[in-house]
């Protein structure tokens, strides 16, 4: 079949539509973003969080993230009156699709998202053999799919179980705080999917930023204080008991 | 889930380190144990080890050329790994592993086994035919001086680089004992002790490998075994055996009395998943039952002919039990969560990158390469066994 002109002035705009297409997978470049202006964190208001998952599904979404691997997840503790030290939780598969009813009545029933903490010592960097994952400027913790050599020494490093090594890559892959997003002034996927805004992306170096005003009025943690890994992620109403 | 009790953090049911690490540290301690008895003889002039001198040399050689392929093996990226050379990241503890790895090979044992068989290389070089010949002839890099001035320096400089290699082969081991010592994020690893321990269980499986790699090739080439010799390997087995014990021992009291948060957890992986690996194969079997035996032929007079058995035993126990000590170790440290609330399990694969078969093939190519090299470079002093007649060092 020979295309005449009239076959061509209509495939024309369909290439250009279909073109349009394949280059809104190209990530945009962000003229305006200065690294230096930013120090990015979250904040995780645990007395809002419902356990609905709407955020790990987000981000599998958003980011391509492999069934059975988690950039983020949801945890539900169950906390007995009496046993502080030793909670009972749970995790089906990532808390992606919520959680079945408890079957514990007495103690206390929360939720926790876990993601990576974006320290700003943190562990998993310092081991990298060849600096392939490293803290930008602007305060994530990112990895260079195309320089990590997939020696897991990261994955081992991370106190918080936030790494993996995606098995089509065979690189450490880790949450990236979205940043294809918050370059281009958007929220993570997970905060803007979060129904009660439990989850809150926070520029701890824009002053007005509502994080400061929080941390100012708030009793906030991070995990694990005692690994020392200056993490970013802060929690608000995070029991003891949560590890 | 599957093999999985309590909770795991999502992203830790799959193990990142599988059995291929666990061959790392057990070779890498192999080459380092090999030496230090090599430089039992050249440096602290225990003479009655000669006869293993040239055989430890070469047995830590071959372990040496074997001990990166695992880890290739295991890397997402090996065609990456050159980075490590080429971009290194000062922070890591494991970015150092290629220039140790390096200096260790090519500034340490190839240059002190080049040294001490160059004579020996130069006459062969003479004396075979044919492809041999050329070998030879490669192997001697142009230098044919065989004049007494020449030897002298030849000794005089391997005394050196024996003296340079006791420290290397520590920082060789210690290193890897560190990679593992160092992350904090593991309870399990994370102790100041893990470099020291290593250093010690490193001497223990080397001399213990060598001694039964002399006892089993003197009597494959119908040969008697020098007693004296092998009491002194022993001996010294004997002690090292008893430090690092002691350290292993001073780490779990420490573990014990100290039990903080992780305690809880690790025992209980001990009393379960590890009990068979940990208390069975690596304490019992592998470490109270050698000590025990060497222990006996330390405080009875025994006949030769049960004295050369215990050693067997013993020889063969202890690295059953060295190589149980990598596997808990390594795999053990995988096990539970870093939330201290559950449990995963191992699955070795069979016929995988990483599987059974293939560690297995990296283990006995080591012996393989072993061989070829003792066919090549004949460590021993007679002259039955082809090497030439006053081929021993010159000291």
């Amino acid at each position: 079949m020979s295309i005449t002109r009239r076959h061509l002035l209509l495939l024309l705009p369909a290439a250009a539509v279909a073109w349009k297409h394949v280059l809104a997978g190209t990530p945009e470049a962000s003229p305006n973003y200065t690294m230096s202006q930013h120090w990015w964190g979250m904040l995780i208001d645990l007395t809002k969080c419902i356990g609905c998952g709407n955020c790990v599904r987000a981000c599998q979404t958003e980011n391509d993230v492999p069934d059975g691997y988690f950039r983020t997840w949801v945890e539900r503790y169950h906390v007995s009156d009496y046993d502080i030290e030793n909670p009972h939780v749970d995790s089906p598969d990532g808390g992606k699709k919520g959680f079945p009813p408890t079957k514990e009545a007495s103690g206390k029933n929360f939720f926790v998202p876990k993601l990576c903490n974006h320290c700003a010592e943190s562990p998993c960097t310092q081991v990298c053999p060849v600096g392939a994952t490293f803290v930008s400027p602007d305060g994530v913790v990112l990895v260079d799919k195309k320089y990590c050599l997939g020696c897991r020494y990261c994955v081992q490093a991370c106190p918080y179980g936030c790494r993996f090594i995606n098995p089509k890559t065979e690189t450490a892959e880790k949450c990236t705080l979205c940043y294809h997003r918050i370059t281009k002034g958007l929220t993570t996927a997970c905060c803007e999917s979060c129904p009660t805004g439990a989850r809150q992306l926070a520029d701890l170096k824009n002053p007005h930023d509502p994080i400061h005003e929080f941390l100012k009025t708030h009793s906030v943690q991070i995990l694990k204080p005692y690994m020392a890994t200056h993490a970013k992620v802060f929690y608000n109403g995070l029991d003891g008991s949560v590890r | 889930m599957p093999g999985v009790e309590g909770f795991m953090y999502p992203n830790e049911i799959e193990l990142q380190w599988s059995v291929l690490i666990v061959l790392y540290p057990f070779l890498t301690g192999l080459v380092a144990g090999a030496f230090i008895l090599a430089s039992l003889e050249r440096v602290f002039r225990v003479q009655a080890v000669k006869p293993t001198y040239r055989l430890a040399l070469l047995t830590a050689l071959s372990f040496l050329l074997v001990a990166p392929l695992p880890l290739q093996l295991h890397l997402g990226h090996p065609e990456r790994s050159l980075e490590m050379y080429l971009t290194p990241h000062r922070t890591s503890a494991m970015a150092m592993f290629g220039f140790v790895y390096l200096w260790y090979l090519m500034a340490v044992l190839v240059v002190e086994i080049w040294l001490d068989y160059r004579r020996d290389i130069v006459l062969l070089s003479e004396s075979t035919t044919g492809w041999k010949r050329w070998i030879y002839r490669l192997m001697t890099l142009g230098s044919h001086n065989l004049s007494e001035r020449a030897l002298a320096i030849d000794e005089r400089v391997g005394w050196l680089i024996t003296l340079i290699g006791i420290p290397s082969a520590f920082l060789l081991h210690g290193y890897v004992g560190f990679i593992f010592g160092s992350v904090k994020a593991n309870p399990w690893w994370s102790t100041p002790l893990m470099p020291v321990v290593f250093i010690f269980s490193a001497m223990v499986s080397g001399i213990a490998a060598v001694m039964l790699l002399y006892m089993l090739m003197t009597w494959a080439r119908g040969k008697s075994i020098d007693m004296p010799c092998v009491d002194t390997i022993a001996r010294y087995l004997f002690y090292t055996f008893i430090i690092d014990f002691s350290l292993e021992m001073l780490d779990l009291i420490h573990r014990i009395y100290e039990a903080d948060e992780s305690f809880r957890s690790l025992d209980f992986m001990v009393h379960t998943k590890l009990y068979m690996s940990h208390i069975v194969v690596q304490i019992m079997l592998g470490t109270v039952m050698p000590i025990a035996l060497l222990a006996l032929t330390q405080v009875l007079k025994l006949t030769e002919m049960a004295r050369k058995r215990i050693y067997v035993l013993a020889g063969c126990l202890t690295m059953i039990g060295i190589f149980a000590m990598r596997w808990n170790v390594v795999i053990g440290g995988q096990l539970f969560s870093k939330s201290f609330l559950g449990y995963t399990t191992y699955k070795m694969g069979l016929v995988t990158r990483e599987g059974l078969v293939m560690a297995i093939v990296l283990t006995v190519l080591p012996l393989v390469i072993l061989w070829v090299l003792v066919k090549l470079l004949p460590p021993w002093a007679d002259r039955a066994s082809g090497a030439l007649p006053d081929a021993t060092p010159a000291h």
